[in-house]
Parts: structure tokens; C-alpha cells; sequence
């Protein structure tokens, strides 16, 4: 039985990798917010297999506030904003699709031998995920390098966010309940703070654009 | 010895004369899809029939490469046939060729038919070659990664013995084999020139690819391709069956397995093909310049695939 729950961990993990390349290769913004709402509901799913085959009870609450966070409020947060937001272009790539998920790739086997030998040392049962969790961090931090518009990357944060909770679950079974209530909270909080931020980028700019906060002096 | 002769000639016989009754049940498939009532699932025999009584037409300028092309072709799809384990493992055959030689014999096929197609030297046939060759280019790599995921699991590259592995284990969740079956899924759609890269019934110019390179065919060297196109989806039903659901098909030697075995192979079948249909009815043909995005993602499946082994 355990073999199965273990089997099911890594099946869910590799579903978290898939969402990861999918949200790399997504064009629409709407879709984006979806993928990231897929990926909080996966993770939390996870965390609750992992809870059930080690017996930690910690484990299923903060299953129980990734579900409520992460999958329901921080993508109906989002889905309000870019609704109040206006938004209806397409997300724009600096470099196009395909070859980002060729660099994706890439990034995928760096983590995975990264974690190679972390994995060859732990004894847990998710050992063997911290490679996908650690790709899910690079692969986060890719897509904020390569979107140009605001909303993009902030998804893009927390997706990364939703990576580290991942490699924190994987490597050491979760983090002390205290630094997860205080990480779900500055994610909720950075998210509020992002839609300031959203308002006050595009009434200086009349755009999302970053690029737009590269220039230091108006011409 | 003599058995497993029988077992060979047996499989290669039911995979060539019953490829065209599967190209007819995703045919009559698709026509119940849409509310039509279907020419039934013998047209594509009929259609044969009549292919093969006409006299046949060739351009003044065809070389001897354009009348042998057809027969390559269908050839390589004949041997295909006989490598792909489908009712049951034994099959002598099969040493001969190993999963990557598979992928040659596609290639083989494919590179005549694209010659034949320049041969001519109508603008359809550069046209749909050039075309074919692109999709051909992205889709052979990411199906020699797919065939590598199964390969890895098995330690052997031999379809019989990977067939032997995968069919007499105890259930394991392989998340690597879930993805390298929709990118074969993925694969075998363009390869087999259906509907998200080619429409196989369109002879609209700007869409068509396969078609394109087979404008200039008629009598029975077209029915010769049409025949080998029919052989090359029930040869890529076969392999997704064998590395995907391997489920009933029988061991070497085991003769009372195989009646089991032919009644599940044609339920696995006919369900495939109503899928193929579903599909087809379903989503819409892709821009071409889509293809590459398409098949780029069957790529990128087939890869995670691999590498998730390493677990």
C-alpha cells in the first residue's frame, strides 16, 4: 500500500511539472489564472497523500489552506482583478513559445540532477519528487523572465511560491506550521499589494508593460 | 518452429486485409458524428476494388521512381505489419527489426512518397511534399523519444520483448508511460495525416498535405497507397495498443490465449477507432504553421516522460 501511495505521489508531482510547462507555453491570461487555480487544487492534493501515508497531522492543514489559498482565493483575487483591470490582450513572450520550452527542458534536467544526490541522502517517501519541485521553482522563475506584462508575473511568483511549498513537503515532509501560516499570509498580503500595484503602473503608463519602469526619466 | 511461422504470416494477414475495415468503422464513425448516414464500413474495400479494375494514367515526364514509389511504400507497411505484435508475441519477424528500425521504416516510406510526389514536377506535389518533410522532421523525433520511454522501462528495444514486459507485470503507476502515450496520441494524429495537422478527406490546396502528394496517382498505384495509408493507421493503433494496452495480448507458445486475444484486440479496436472519430469531429484542423507548435509539445511530453523515469 505504501508503494501505491508513493506511485500516486509521484503521478501527482508529475502532473505539477505539466501545469508548470503548460502555464510557460500559455497565451492567455485568463487560462493562466486557471492553470495556477489547477495547481494550488494538485498541491493540495499532494500534501494530503503525503499526510495520509507518514501520519502527519500537520500535514492535512496546510493541505486544507493551500485548497482555500491557493485554489480558490488567490485565483479569484486575480480573476476580480484583471476583470476591474480591463485586461483582454494576449500575454506577449520575449522569446516565442517553443524555445521557451526548450530552455524549459533544459532547466528541467539541471534540477533533476541537482536533486539526484539530496534525493540518494534523504530516507522520506517524496525524496524522489524534490527534482520536479525544484524544476517547478526554475521553470516558475523562467516564465517571470520571459512575460513582459505585470499580471503574467505575478502568477509567475506564485507559482514559484507553490514550488517551494512543494520542495519544503518533499524534502522535509512541511515546514513548522508557524512559517507556513506566516508564508500564506505575506502571499495573500503580496497579492493585495500587487493589485495596487497593477492600478498605479497602469494609471502612470496606461499599461501593464514592465518595460515601461526601466525608463528613470520621461522624455 | 512451423507455429510460430503460422503465428507470423497469421498477424501480418490480419493487419493488411483488415486495415481499410478500420479506415471505414473511424469513417462511418465520424459520418454518425455529424448526422450523416455513412457509405458503411466496407467503402474503403469497394473503393479498392474499383482502384484496382481502372487502367492506370502516368505523366508523360514520370520516371521509373514514380511508379515504384507506390510499391515501397506499401511494402514498408507490409513489414511494419509484421514486426508490431498485436494478437500475439511470437513472431520470428521481429528479431529483425527493433523499435528504431520501426521508425526507419516509416521514414523509408515517407521519403518515396515525398520523391515520387517532386517527381512530377506539378506545383501540388513539391507543395505537399515540402510540407510533408515538415511535419515529418518534427514528428519522428518525438516519436523515437516516446518509443525510448517503454524501451527504458523494458531495458530492450525489441517490440516483442517490451510487449512481454509491459503485458506480465504487476500494476504500477507509471506517470512516464501516461505521458508518452498522449504524445504517441499527439503523434500518431499527424502522422497518420488526421485532422488537428491534415484533413484526410479535404482537396482544398491551401490545407491539404498528404493529399497533395498524391494528386498525381490513379488506378492502382493510387490504390496501392490508399491501401498502404489504411495499413499505417491500423500499424500505429497497433503499436499505441502494444506499448500503451498491452492488456490480453498472448505470450509465445500460448495458444489457447489467442482467441481471448483477437476478441479483445478487436474491442480495443473498434473503441479506438470511435475515439479516432470523436477526436477528429471534435477539434478543428490547425493552421500549419501551428503544426510545428503541436507536435512541439508531443516532443516535450515524450522528454518529461523520459526523464520521469529517473525517479
Amino acid at each position: 500500500m505504501a508503494t501505491f501511495t508513493g506511485q500516486l505521489i509521484n503521478f501527482l508531482a508529475a502532473l505539477l511539472l505539466l501545469i508548470a510547462f503548460a502555464m510557460l507555453s500559455q497565451r492567455r491570461i485568463l487560462s493562466l489564472i486557471h492553470l495556477f487555480a489547477w495547481q494550488g487544487f494538485i498541491l493540495a492534493l499532494s500534501t494530503t497523500v503525503v499526510a495520509y501515508s507518514t501520519h502527519q497531522p500537520h500535514l492535512y492543514y496546510s493541505a486544507f489552506l493551500t485548497l482555500v489559498l491557493k485554489a480558490f482565493l488567490l485565483p479569484w483575487i486575480l480573476h476580480r482583478l484583471i476583470i476591474r483591470l480591463n485586461i483582454k490582450w494576449d500575454v506577449e513572450t520575449m522569446i516565442n513559445v517553443p524555445t521557451t520550452m526548450l530552455v524549459g527542458i533544459a532547466l528541467v534536467i539541471f534540477a533533476f540532477n541537482l536533486a539526484a544526490p539530496i534525493s540518494q541522502l534523504a530516507d522520506t517517501i517524496t525524496r524522489s519528487t524534490l527534482g520536479i519541485a525544484m524544476a517547478s521553482v526554475l521553470l516558475s522563475f523562467l516564465m517571470m523572465i520571459t512575460r513582459h506584462k505585470a499580471v503574467a508575473q505575478v502568477v509567475g511568483f506564485l507559482a514559484m511560491e507553490n514550488g517551494l511549498f512543494f520542495a519544503a513537503t518533499s524534502a522535509t515532509y512541511g515546514m513548522p506550521m508557524v512559517v507556513e501560516l506566516g508564508i500564506a499570509l505575506d502571499v495573500l498580503v503580496g497579492t493585495f499589494i500587487f493589485g495596487i500595484f497593477f492600478f498605479q503602473i497602469r494609471e502612470t503608463f496606461d499599461s501593464l508593460d514592465i518595460k515601461n519602469l526601466e525608463k528613470l526619466k520621461e522624455d | 518452429m512451423i507455429s510460430s511461422i503460422f503465428s507470423q504470416l497469421f498477424q501480418t494477414l490480419l493487419i493488411v486485409v483488415l486495415a481499410p475495415l478500420l479506415l471505414g468503422w473511424v469513417n462511418q464513425c465520424r459520418a454518425w458524428l455529424q448526422n450523416k448516414r455513412g457509405a458503411g464500413v466496407l467503402q474503403p474495400y469497394r473503393v479498392l476494388h474499383k482502384l484496382f479494375h481502372k487502367d492506370a494514367v502516368l505523366a508523360d515526364n514520370a520516371s521509373s521512381l514514380f511508379r515504384t514509389a507506390p510499391y515501397i511504400q506499401f511494402a514498408c507497411m507490409v513489414l511494419v505489419a509484421s514486426i508490431v505484435p498485436m494478437v500475439a508475441t511470437d513472431l520470428p519477424f521481429a528479431a529483425a527489426a527493433d523499435v528504431i528500425a520501426l521508425v526507419g521504416l516509416f521514414a523509408l516510406a515517407r521519403l518515396f512518397a515525398a520523391l515520387a510526389a517532386m517527381d512530377i514536377g506539378t506545383a501540388f506535389g513539391s507543395m505537399g511534399a515540402r510540407r510533408e518533410m515538415l511535419v515529418a522532421s518534427l514528428a519522428e523525433p518525438a516519436l523515437l523519444m516516446i518509443l525510448f520511454t517503454p524501451a527504458l522501462i523494458a531495458h530492450s528495444t525489441s517490440l516483442t520483448t517490451i510487449v512481454e514486459a509491459l503485458a506480465h507485470r504487476e500494476f504500477v503507476l507509471y506517470p512516464s508511460l501516461a505521458f508518452a502515450a498522449v504524445a504517441f496520441a499527439m503523434v500518431a494524429l499527424a502522422e497518420n495525416a488526421r485532422i488537428p495537422v491534415d484533413n484526410p478527406a479535404t482537396h482544398l490546396e491551401l490545407t491539404m498535405i498528404h493529399e497533395a502528394m498524391i494528386l498525381e496517382y490513379s488506378a492502382r498505384h493510387l490504390a496501392l497507397i490508399e491501401w498502404a495509408s489504411a495499413i499505417k493507421l491500423s500499424n500505429y493503433s497497433a503499436i499505441g495498443i502494444a506499448l500503451f494496452l498491452p492488456w490480453g495480448i498472448a505470450s509465445a507458445g500460448d495458444w489457447n490465449a489467442v482467441p481471448l486475444a483477437l476478441a479483445v484486440l478487436f474491442v480495443k479496436l473498434l473503441l479506438g477507432g470511435a475515439g479516432l472519430a470523436l477526436l477528429e469531429t471534435l477539434s478543428a484542423k490547425l493552421r500549419i504553421f501551428r503544426a510545428p507548435e503541436f507536435l512541439g509539445t508531443a516532443f516535450l511530453l515524450a522528454v518529461l516522460g523520459m526523464l520521469m523515469l529517473e525517479l
